[in-house]
């Protein structure tokens, strides 16, 4: 039986939310195959198992305390792989993923193609995967003819979860455990819990180098929050220092889709738009009426993003809110 | 204290703002764009010219690419790098980043002996990142990705702080070693005079798959799981709807439309 593996990355007691995204692929993957859904699950908590059941039809344990490490956790999936042959194996391109899955792929010596945003199976039962290239200006597609497992990492945000299984069967592997490694995580200082995480959020709002200053990129918050948006930055944004990377939207950033995207003062660079073209509706604000942004936005306001912002925040203040002194500054 | 021998990995990559794609035909248009060292491999140069004042020893930059990478070499020896290799073959041509490791890895082995090995974590034109983790997996050594701060070496250990998706996180490993090096975790310098001039005389030696022992099977297209099948210009969507007015009324015009997306009030005029 051919099997679609998924590895099924988690930090301490939580599986990655791009877990739901790899479930959701490997199994419209496995259906296309005629296949079965496996997850790799290597981690000390291996009640998360019970967790990916409920979506694959089996999920392999490697029940190790140690921290993560490249080093046992690519040891531990060789081995599994070589005992198993899986037909594709997917990771999720988060940090992990991408420093993970070219060790695996070295060591059995088939490819890996990077950063997916789009995987389909051919008649010959190939794997075929498209990604951007060029800076977004193109897509490729991708396939690895001749070696297996038929591995690729997946942009984030690129695929949607599915729907449950039926119930998979839990397989303990307690003989893929490595032996002790040489790697040791001595320290760790976790990122700050962000409230409003951009990837799975219903709108976002998106600020770029048009907003012109720290001063309206902290307007483009105040909005966000009133809105219960989610806040994203182009790369213009990001290099003036108004928004931290871990806010990017786009090829070298996060891929959303949420229902609603706002972008303000982002000209629409392609390297861009790869993050955030899956979006529902899109609303652009630019003062260049040229702006390739506007090719693919639902409504598009031709003007600065800054009245746009002061305007939109009047509108969604609480009634009777003091902060509304800035309405009808429109000249 | 030990000296060391820290090998870069560096390469040469179209200015990232003038590569072009035809937008009739979807052809890369290659002609007249000019090559730069990749933005990511200042840092990892960076790192290593620092490691090596601090503790001694050498520097070696190794790339592989078409004749005109040398001068990325000779850039990375004006900037204070001890030795440059090129790797340079037709039979190198086409190769993915498993052949492209896996050349690497030989030529690495190639250069003698060896402690550290950084690279950049990502290149603008491959942009995979998956390259330095693919030398370590083929050479047989542990690696890290993303590192932030600079390394301290302590006897043969190194102890080094990378970004992970939930934070920061301090690891030791044993030597020989190989890091990734983010962007922006150091302040690249500027050639010297000095450097400059011997930059221009250094001799950089260029080796084909005989000089590196290479199994002609793994190197270039032959030796790449991947092919690449097809390429396409990405669809925009069109239709858009251009509202119109001051932007007190686009922005009423706008809510209306929206009306059914925002939560509560915020639907609607008021
Ligand atoms: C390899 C590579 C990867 C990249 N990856 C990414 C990525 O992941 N994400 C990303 O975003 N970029 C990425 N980029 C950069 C990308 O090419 C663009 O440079 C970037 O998106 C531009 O950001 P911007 O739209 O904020 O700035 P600009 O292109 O400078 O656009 C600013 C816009 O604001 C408008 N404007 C100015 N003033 C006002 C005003 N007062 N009111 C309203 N509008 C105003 C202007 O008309 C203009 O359209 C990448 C580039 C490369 C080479
Ligand atoms: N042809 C090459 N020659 C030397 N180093 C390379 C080459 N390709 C990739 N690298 C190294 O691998 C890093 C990541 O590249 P990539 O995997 O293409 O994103 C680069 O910053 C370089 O340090």
């Amino acid at each position: 039986m051919r099997e679609v593996w998924i590895y099924a990355e988690s930090e301490g007691e939580r599986l990655h939310p791009v877990v739901g995204e790899l479930l959701g692929e490997g199994r419209r993957l496995a259906e296309r195959l005629g296949g079965s859904l496996g997850a790799v699950l290597a981690s000390p908590h291996g009640s998360l198992a019970e967790e990916l059941a409920l979506f694959a039809d089996r999920v392999y344990v490697v029940q190790d305390p140690r921290p993560y490490t490249d080093e046992w956790q690519s040891q531990a999936l060789i081995r599994l792989i070589e005992d198993r042959r899986p037909e594709i194996l997917l990771f999720g391109g988060t940090r992990r993923g991408k420093s993970l899955a070219p060790r695996v792929a070295a060591r059995l010596g088939t490819g890996l193609i990077a950063d997916c945003t789009s995987l389909r199976i051919d008649e010959d039962g190939l794997l075929l995967a498209e990604l951007p290239t060029f800076g977004g200006r193109l897509l490729t597609t991708i396939a690895c003819p001749s070696h297996r497992p038929q591995m690729a990492t997946l942009a984030l945000g690129a695929f949607a979860p599915g729907p449950k299984g039926a119930g998979g069967e839990i397989i303990d592997c307690p003989w893929a455990i490595p032996g002790p490694g040489t790697m040791k995580v001595l320290g760790q200082e976790p990122l700050p819990v962000d409230s409003r995480p951009l990837r799975g959020a219903e709108i976002v709002i998106a600020g770029g180098r048009g907003l012109g200053s720290r001063a309206n990129f902290a307007l483009l918050e105040e909005v966000a929050r009133l809105l219960g948006a989610a806040v994203g930055a182009s790369r213009g944004a990001v290099d003036a220092g108004w928004m931290d990377p871990e806010g990017l939207i786009g090829q070298t950033g996060a891929i959303v889709r949420p229902r609603l995207y706002i972008a303000c003062g982002i000209s629409g660079a392609t390297q861009h738009v790869v993050g955030m073209q899956r979006a529902e509706v899109i609303v652009a604000v630019n003062k260049d009426p040229k702006a390739p942004i506007f090719d693919l936005a639902t409504y598009g306001i031709v003007g600065d993003c800054r009245q746009f912002l002061l305007e939109l925040k009047g509108r969604l203040a609480l009634p009777g809110a003091v902060d509304e002194k800035n309405e009808g500054q429109d000249d | 204290m030990r000296a060391l021998r820290i090998i870069v990995c560096i390469k040469q990559v179209p200015h990232p703002d003038e590569a072009k794609v035809d937008p009739a035909t979807g052809l890369v248009i290659r002609e007249g764009v000019p090559m730069v060292l990749n933005p990511n491999d200042y840092f990892t140069i960076e790192e290593a010219l620092r490691l090596k004042e601090a503790m001694g020893g050498e520097v070696v930059a190794i790339t592989m690419g078409p004749p005109t990478a040398e001068a990325v070499l000779r850039e990375a020896i004006s900037l204070g790098v001890d030795d440059g290799v090129l790797l340079c073959h037709r039979a190198f041509a086409g190769a993915d980043t498993l052949a492209t490791a896996y050349a690497l890895a030989r030529g690495i082995e190639s250069l003698g002996g060896y402690d550290l090995i950084l690279t950049g974590s990502r290149s603008t034109d491959g942009e995979t990142g998956q390259v330095g983790p693919q030398i370590a997996e083929l050479l047989g050594i542990p690696h890290l990705t993303e590192l932030i701060r600079p390394i301290e070496v302590e006897g043969d250990h190194l102890l080094a702080w990378h970004q992970t998706d939930y934070g920061q996180e301090l690891l030791q490993m044993p030597l020989p070693a190989l890091l990734t090096v983010a962007k922006g975790m150091n302040e690249p310098r500027l050639p010297s005079l000095r450097g400059k001039m011997r930059a221009k005389k250094q001799t950089i030696p260029i080796w084909g798959p005989q000089e590196i022992k290479a199994e002609p099977d793994r190197i270039g297209l032959a030796g790449s799981p991947t092919r690449m099948l097809e390429t396409a210009l990405p669809e925009r969507k069109s239709g858009s709807k251009m509202l119109e007015g001051s932007m007190a009324h686009q922005v009423d015009a706008l809510l209306d439309h929206l009306a059914d997306m925002l939560p509560g009030k915020a639907g609607g005029r008021r």
